[in-house]
């Protein structure tokens, strides 16, 4: 008999939120036509991609003539990258960002280095916080265009200090993106920023919508060919049933957040003194309290992180890892690296409003078990 | 500063591979000897020196002609 699944793996992709099930179907009979359209299914379409916008934009505290939907969290990534960078050209061609970015944000960054500018990676500390000294004297060079600043980090957890990173970025000039998609639907966006991404599937909305928010005021210019919708933003027609899914699951996310965040915070806290506790040669990475409320990562010492995630499979856990045997390129993930902790047999696991105290515990129980067969397969026990 | 005292070849390996081969070998090294892990692993560069701190051994450098890392047994 095979396990019960127990899915551990939200910051990829959270499960659909009942209410993005219920608004996707009801948006799929009403919102099928193109918004831009003179007629009376298109003024429908229009109706619901409006309140989807007003719904968000409330959300998330900003003005709706500042939020865009886009095809994916990718796409509103590399339009704040490559658009923040295209608008303020006159200002130079030097982009800083954190170590620790999302690899959306640094292909950005690679695409705009082959293009002739320049990519600065600020580093981060053992836990993975910002190191603010090297931020305040990365912003403050002189051709500096645009600052990139993830919210949190999205494999370790540890939350970024965005605030004293706004205050430098005001004090040099330099306007400030942040990639929000593991803190939108969670906790409080941060303030201080001109651009701000985020990704419906990490909220539990369905994949496949992005949004892209920039600040009135703020030189932004859109990186891709021409195209009308979405304020000139961001081209091709929207999934329209997609987006009024993602809007009423944000604002279902939003209102649960701080419950839900009450809740997770402590099953976080087991799961780093457990592992800690009960894995022997376990390094348990990221800050401990200054935190995302549901994520948590950890490396077992000898163990091959793509045999464990197998391992975790075959009963039943869906985890995520950043070991390089887990990857396309066969390098550690660039976060494990730039804190400068062990990359190998790594699992993060990411917990959401079906995750119970039960699946955790089952979780805990296996773990050591699965870890001890591993290291006694390679013959590593001891060592 | 003395040179390594032995040589470990762990090219073409993947980790955690080399770093059990570290783990093996060191101890059969005299206290204050240097071992140098040859190790094309990309993962290599972050894991050698997160075993020696998790260990309290203490890694000494990347080999600057590498791709290698030196570690010294401390105890």
């Amino acid at each position: 008999m095979s396990p019960t699944p127990v899915y551990l793996d939200a910051a990829t992709a959270a499960p659909l939120h009942p209410v993005a099930r219920q608004a996707l179907l009801a948006a799929l009979d009403d919102g099928w036509a193109d918004p831009a359209r003179l007629y009376t299914q298109a003024r429908r379409a229009r109706q619901l991609l409006d309140a989807a916008r007003e719904a968000t934009a409330a959300t998330i505290g900003v003005r709706a003539d500042e939020l865009s939907f886009t095809p994916s969290g990718t796409t509103a990534a590399h339009s704040a990258v490559l658009g923040g960078l295209a608008g303020r050209r006159r200002a130079g061609a030097a982009l800083v960002h954190s170590a620790i970015e999302h690899s959306a944000v640094l292909h950005a960054a690679e695409r705009h280095v082959a293009g002739g500018g320049t990519a600065h990676a600020v580093a981060v500390d053992r836990v993975g916080r910002l190191n603010l000294t090297c931020w305040a004297e990365a912003v403050r060079t002189p051709g500096v265009a645009l600052a990139a600043l993830i919210a949190a980090s999205h494999e370790v957890g540890t939350v970024q200090p965005v605030a004293a990173a706004a205050e430098l970025c005001a004090a040099a000039g330099v306007p400030l993106y942040v990639d929000a998609a593991q803190v939108v639907g969670r906790t409080a966006a941060p303030q201080g920023w001109s651009v701000l991404t985020a990704s419906a599937h990490k909220w539990g909305g369905p994949p496949g919508v992005g949004l892209l928010v920039v600040r009135k005021g703020t030189r932004w210019e859109s990186p891709w060919p021409a195209d009308e919708r979405e304020s000139g933003r961001t081209p091709g027609v929207l999934n329209l049933p997609a987006v009024v899914a993602a809007a009423a699951s944000l604002r279902a996310a939003a209102a649960d957040a701080a419950a839900e965040a009450a809740r997770l915070t402590p099953l976080v806290d087991r799961i780093r003194a457990r592992v800690a506790a009960e894995v022997p040669d376990v390094e348990v990475v990221g800050d401990p309290t200054d935190r995302l409320p549901h994520l948590v990562t950890f490396s077992c010492l000898y163990v091959d992180g793509e045999a464990l995630s197998h391992a975790l499979d075959r009963r039943g856990f869906a985890v995520s890892s950043g070991s390089s045997c887990t990857s396309s390129t066969l390098r550690p993930s660039h976060v494990l690296e730039a804190m400068g902790v062990l990359s190998h047999g790594n699992v993060r696991v990411s917990l959401h409003r079906e995750t119970t105290e039960a699946d955790v515990e089952r979780f805990l129980a296996e773990l050591p078990g699965i870890v001890a067969g591993l290291r006694a397969e390679a013959g590593v026990v001891g060592l | 500063m003395s040179g390594p005292a032995q040589v470990l070849d762990c090219r073409g390996q993947r980790c955690p591979l080399p770093v059990i081969a570290l783990a093996r070998r060191l101890p059969g090294l005299p206290v204050g000897s240097v071992l140098r892990v040859l190790a094309d692993d990309p993962a290599a560069a972050v894991d050698i020196p997160a075993w020696c701190r998790m260990r309290g051994q203490e890694f000494v450098a990347a080999v600057p002609d590498g791709p290698g890392y030196d570690v010294r047994r401390t105890h």
